[in-house]
C-alpha cells in the first residue's frame, strides 16, 4: 500500500478548501517508482495557493522526471486545520500527486523564497517523520535539502536542513540525483559520505561540514571542518536559457491559486543594480531567452492549458528585446480570437509606454502595478533606482490613456539615508498620479503599498542597519497623515513587527536555529500570513536563546566583519558591493551592464559567462535612468546623470 | 447555439468548489478550441451557465451545464473532444442542443435523486428512516444567505428507501423535490435520527416534470456510463 489516500480522504471531509490536497492539477505526473529510483519530494513550505505556482519547483518537477532514474512528486504544507487532523490521525506529510507518504522518499527539497517561513520548514520536517535537527537523523531518514532566494544567507536553518543548493536548479538537480543514486544503490549506510560526496558538487554546501567560530556576538570565523569541502561555496549560473525550455507542461490548478495563469519566462537575472534589490544581485548576469522560444512557448502553453492570461516573467519583463513585439504576436495570435490578455509582472516605469500599454489592454485588463520604490530622485539615486518623476508620470499617463483606472504603486520606506522628505514624496508622486488619473476618468485609484526595507545578503545595503520598527511605523503613520485626506489613495503598508522579524532571519546567523526551533515549538507556523504571526513568541523565543534582537537587526556592520554568509558566494566581489554601498551614501548611480562597458562585479568574469540578450541597446521608451530621450537604434553610450534632470513636473502640464 | 452538457463529478475531484468547477469548464472549452461566445463589456466571460450547485465533497454522475456556442459544432464526438480536456474524474456522458429560449438549468430541475451511504447498520438505518417518514411534518432549520428559517422538510422527500450494503452500511436513496423549497442532502441526513457516522452523499439524477407529471432526466445518459457503485469504500470509524 504506498498511498495514503485512503487515510486522508475522511479528513479532508472537515476542512476548508479540500481541493488544496487532491492534486489532479493537468500537467501532474503519476510516476513510474523502481526500487532503485531517486525520489525527490518538492515541497513549497507555505499554502498549495502561494505555493503551486512556484516555477522553480515545476522547473525541477519538470526535470527530475525526465529522467529513468528518479522520480519527483510535490507538496506544500497544509493549513492548520488539516495539519491538526493529520497529527490527531497519525497521518504523516505525503505528496500530492500519489499521496504517497513523505518517508517513501529520499529527498525532500524545500523552496526557500521568503524568512518567515523558515518554521513552516522545521513544521513539515517533522511532520514528514523526519527529526527536526539534521545531527539527529539516520541513514534511512530522507535528506532534507533547500533551495531558493533565501539560501543566500542559510544559516538560520543550517541546522534543520542537510544541504543547500545554491542557484539555478536546471544542471545540479541531475547531478545531486546521481549522487544520491549511487548512495542508494550501495546500501545506504552513512548519512555522512553521501554528504561529502553532495558538497564536491559545485553550488552544494552541507552545513554540518563547516565550523563558525565567535568571539562573544561577532562572528570570527567559518571554516570547513574535513579537508576537500570548499571554503567558499559558489552558485550555480546556467550559461544559456534557451538550452532549458522548461516546465514544459506548466501545471494548471484545479482549484484557484496566486498568478492563476501561463507563466514564461522571458529572462533570468537583472543588471539594473538596484542596490536593495537581492534577487537583482544574486541571479546575475541577464540571459534572455530567444524570443521565438518564447512565443512558441507562449502559444503551445495556452492551447495546452486553455488559460486565457499569459504572464510574460523575469525581474523587469519591459526590458526583454523585443518585448513589443512578442506581446504583440501573441495577442495577434488568430488561434485565440483575441481573447488572451498578458501581463508584466514587474514593469519598470522608464520602459512601459504606450505601446506596451496600447498592446496589452486589447483582451482584458487587469491592474497595473509599478514600483518607483522611493519617492524623490535623491533617494532613487541612493538605491540606484533611476527613473525620473517624468517617467512614471509617463507611464500613468499612458496607462490612463489606454484605459487603465487601477493602479498600484509599490515603494519601501526604511531605506539607507531616508529623511522625512524622501518618505513624503511617496505621498506627492501618489497624488500627483491622482491628479494624472483625473484628466483622464472621473475617480481613478491609486493603491499605494509601502514595504517595509530589509537589508539583505549579497547585496550592498548588507551592511545596512534596519530601522526599527518604531521608526517604520513613525513613517507610516507621517504617510498615513499625508494621504489622510486624499480621495482616490488607498495607502496600504506591511506590518513593521513582521519586517522585523524578516530582518532577522535575512540576517542572521547559525545560533537563530534555537529561536526557529522554539517559535515552531509554541505554534508559530505560517507566519508570513498577518493573523498568525506572533512578535511576542520570537521575542520569547529569543530571550530564552540569550539573543539580542536589535544586534542582529539595527545593527550597521562595518567592512571588516565577517558575515553570517562570508563563506557562501553569488559571484558578486565583496570589493563591488562595498564599493556600491558607498556610492549609495554618495548618491552616486551606476548604469546598467547589458548596455554599458562592464564594471566587473565578478558575476560573469568569475564564472566565465555572458549577458545573453538580443539587443545592444535598451528597449524604446522612457530616459532609462538617464535623462536622455531614448528611442529605438540609439547608439549613443547610455550615460548616466549625476544629478537629476532639471526638467519637472507632469507632462500634462507641459502640454 | 447552445450546447446542454451532462457530466459527473467522481472521485477526488468532488473535493472541487463549484467555482472550481466552473473555471475547470472554462479552460476545457477553450482547450477543446470550441467556439464558446463571450460576454460583451469591460471583462468578456465565456458564456457558459451552470445548474444546480453541488456541495464540495459529494460526489455526482448527473451535472450540468449549458453553453453558448458562435459556431454549430456537430454533437456526435463532442464528448469524445471535450472530456479529454477535463480531469479525471469529470467526464462528459451526455451532449444535446437546445434552444436558446429553454428554461435554465437553475430553474428547469424539480427533482433529484440522491445516494447516501452511511457507516450504519442496514436495520438501524431502516428504522431511523421509517420513523421520519411516518412523521406528517419535519420542522428543520435550514440557513440561506446568512439568514436561518424553520421549514418544514417531509414534504420534498418523495421517497426515502434503504438498502444493506454491508454489516455496517446502509445505502440510502432518496428522491427530493426542489420546489418550491430546495434541501440539501445534508440537511435531509441531518433529520434522519442516525447515530453519529461516516457518510457520503451522492448525485443519481436531476429529474424534469412536465406538465401530464411524467418524469425525464435533464439528459438521459446512457446506461452503461452510470455506474451506481462507483463511490470508493467507505471508511468507518
Amino acid at each position: 500500500m504506498t498511498s495514503i489516500w485512503a487515510r486522508l480522504e475522511p479528513l479532508l471531509a472537515k476542512v476548508q478548501k479540500p481541493a488544496r490536497y487532491i492534486g489532479c492539477e493537468d500537467g501532474a505526473i503519476e510516476p513510474a517508482w523502481h526500487p532503485t529510483s531517486v525520489s525527490w519530494l518538492l515541497t513549497y513550505p507555505d499554502t498549495y495557493e502561494i505555493g503551486l505556482p512556484n516555477q522553480g519547483l515545476q522547473i525541477l518537477y519538470d526535470i527530475i522526471n525526465a529522467r529513468d532514474d528518479a522520480v519527483a512528486e510535490r507538496t506544500y504544507a497544509p493549513w492548520i486545520d488539516l495539519e491538526a487532523e493529520m497529527r490527531a490521525a497519525g497521518v504523516p506529510l505525503f505528496s500530492v500527486d500519489t499521496h504517497r507518504s513523505a518517508q517513501d522518499f529520499d529527498i525532500i527539497g524545500f523552496n526557500l523564497s521568503a524568512e518567515l517561513n523558515y518554521t513552516n520548514l522545521v513544521n513539515l520536517i517533522d511532520l514528514a517523520g523526519v527529526p527536526v535537527r539534521a545531527a539527529a537523523r539516520r541513514p534511512h531518514h530522507a535528506l532534507i535539502a533547500v533551495g531558493g532566494h533565501c539560501t543566500y544567507n542559510p544559516e538560520p536553518v543550517a541546522d534543520f536542513v542537510d544541504f543547500v543548493v545554491l542557484g539555478d536548479g536546471e544542471e545540479i538537480v541531475s547531478e545531486i540525483t546521481e549522487v544520491v543514486g549511487e548512495w542508494k544503490r550501495s546500501g545506504r549506510e552513512s548519512r555522512t559520505d553521501v554528504l561529502v560526496a553532495l558538497a564536491r558538487i559545485e553550488g552544494v554546501y552541507v552545513p554540518s561540514l563547516y565550523d563558525v567560530h565567535y568571539d562573544g556576538q561577532r562572528i570570527v570565523s567559518i571554516e570547513p571542518n574535513r579537508p576537500g569541502v570548499p571554503e567558499r561555496v559558489e552558485k550555480r549560473t546556467i550559461a544559456d536559457l534557451a538550452a532549458w525550455p522548461h516546465p514544459r507542461r506548466q501545471l494548471v490548478p484545479l482549484t484557484e491559486v496566486v498568478h492563476d495563469r501561463l507563466n514564461v519566462e522571458v529572462f533570468r537575472g537583472c543588471t539594473r543594480g538596484c542596490r536593495f534589490c537581492q534577487a537583482g544581485m544574486i541571479t546575475r548576469p541577464v540571459r534572455e531567452r530567444p524570443a521565438d522560444q518564447v512565443r512558441t512557448m507562449v502559444l503551445d502553453g495556452l492551447r495546452r492549458t486553455g488559460y486565457d492570461e499569459v504572464a510574460l516573467t523575469s525581474l523587469s519583463s519591459a526590458d526583454f528585446s523585443g518585448i513589443e513585439s512578442v506581446v504583440q504576436d501573441i495577442i495577434d495570435d488568430p488561434t485565440h480570437c483575441g481573447q488572451i490578455s498578458v501581463s508584466l509582472p514587474s514593469l519598470r516605469v522608464d520602459a512601459f509606454g504606450v505601446g506596451i500599454a496600447a498592446q496589452i489592454q486589447k483582451a482584458r485588463r487587469t491592474g497595473l502595478t509599478f514600483a518607483p520604490e522611493a519617492g524623490t530622485w535623491r533617494m532613487r539615486q541612493v538605491i540606484n533606482k533611476l527613473i525620473r518623476e517624468e517617467d512614471l508620470y509617463g507611464a500613468v499617463d499612458a496607462a490612463y490613456s489606454q484605459g487603465w483606472r487601477r493602479m498600484k504603486l509599490y515603494f519601501l520606506t526604511g531605506l539607507p539615508t531616508e529623511t522625512d522628505e524622501d518618505t513624503r514624496g511617496i505621498a506627492e508622486l501618489a497624488r500627483n498620479v491622482v491628479r494624472i488619473g483625473k484628466s483622464h476618468h472621473k475617480s481613478p485609484s491609486v493603491t499605494v503599498s509601502i514595504g517595509g526595507f530589509v537589508p539583505k545578503p549579497h547585496t550592498p545595503f548588507q551592511w545596512f542597519g534596519q530601522n526599527t520598527a518604531v521608526e517604520l511605523q513613525r513613517k507610516i503613520d507621517l504617510l498615513r497623515d499625508e494621504t489622510r485626506r486624499e480621495r482616490g489613495i488607498d495607502l496600504k503598508w506591511h506590518d513593521p513587527a513582521a519586517t522585523l522579524i524578516e530582518g532577522l532571519s535575512s540576517r542572521g546567523d547559525r545560533r537563530l536555529g534555537d529561536v526557529i526551533e522554539e517559535v515552531w515549538r509554541r505554534g508559530g507556523t505560517f507566519q508570513e500570513w498577518s493573523e498568525r504571526f506572533r512578535l511576542d513568541v520570537w521575542e520569547e523565543a529569543l530571550a530564552k536563546a540569550g539573543l539580542d534582537l536589535e544586534w542582529y537587526v539595527y545593527r550597521h556592520r562595518t567592512e571588516d566583519e565577517v558575515l553570517p554568509w562570508s563563506h557562501i558566494s553569488a559571484g558578486l566581489h565583496q570589493d563591488f558591493l562595498w564599493q556600491e554601498w558607498r556610492d549609495a551614501l554618495a548618491e552616486v548611480g551606476l548604469p546598467d551592464c547589458r548596455w554599458t562597458p562592464c564594471y566587473d562585479c565578478g558575476a560573469c568574469t568569475g564564472y566565465s559567462i555572458e549577458h545573453v540578450v538580443a539587443s545592444a541597446v535598451p528597449p524604446a521608451g522612457g530616459s532609462q535612468g538617464t535623462g536622455q530621450d531614448l528611442s529605438v537604434g540609439v547608439s549613443v553610450p547610455v550615460m548616466l546623470l549625476d544629478r537629476r534632470p532639471d526638467a519637472v513636473g507632469p507632462p500634462q502640464e507641459a502640454s | 447555439m447552445r450546447v446542454r452538457i451532462r457530466f459527473t463529478k467522481l472521485g477526488r475531484v468532488c473535493f472541487l468548489s463549484h467555482r472550481d468547477v466552473a473555471r475547470v469548464w472554462e479552460r476545457a472549452v477553450r482547450k477543446a478550441s470550441l467556439a464558446v461566445a463571450y460576454s460583451e463589456g469591460f471583462s468578456p466571460r465565456p458564456k457558459v451557465h451552470f445548474g444546480l450547485a453541488l456541495s464540495v465533497g459529494h460526489t455526482s454522475e448527473a451535472e450540468y451545464l449549458d453553453i453558448d456556442l458562435r459556431e454549430r459544432v456537430e454533437l456526435d464526438g463532442l464528448a469524445a473532444v471535450v472530456s479529454p480536456c477535463l480531469p479525471p474524474g469529470i467526464d462528459v456522458t451526455a451532449v444535446s442542443e437546445i434552444s436558446p429560449s429553454e428554461t435554465s438549468l437553475q430553474a428547469v430541475v424539480d427533482e433529484i435523486t440522491w445516494q447516501f451511504l452511511v457507516g450504519t447498520r442496514p436495520e438501524v438505518a431502516s428504522e431511523a428512516v421509517a420513523a421520519l417518514m411516518s412523521r406528517a411534518s419535519v420542522p428543520v432549520t435550514v440557513s440561506r444567505k446568512g439568514t436561518d428559517q424553520e421549514v418544514d422538510l417531509r414534504p420534498a422527500i418523495g421517497r426515502l428507501d434503504v438498502e444493506a450494503v454491508g454489516a455496517e452500511t446502509a445505502r440510502l436513496t432518496a428522491v427530493l423535490a426542489t420546489k418550491p423549497k430546495s434541501f440539501r442532502p445534508d440537511e435531509v441526513l441531518d433529520a434522519i435520527d442516525l447515530p453519529p457516522c461516516d457518510r457520503r452523499v451522492h448525485r443519481v439524477e436531476q429529474w424534469i416534470i412536465d406538465a401530464e407529471g411524467g418524469r425525464r432526466p435533464v439528459l438521459a445518459a446512457p446506461r452503461a456510463v452510470i455506474a451506481t457503485d462507483v463511490e470508493p469504500e467507505l471508511h468507518v470509524g
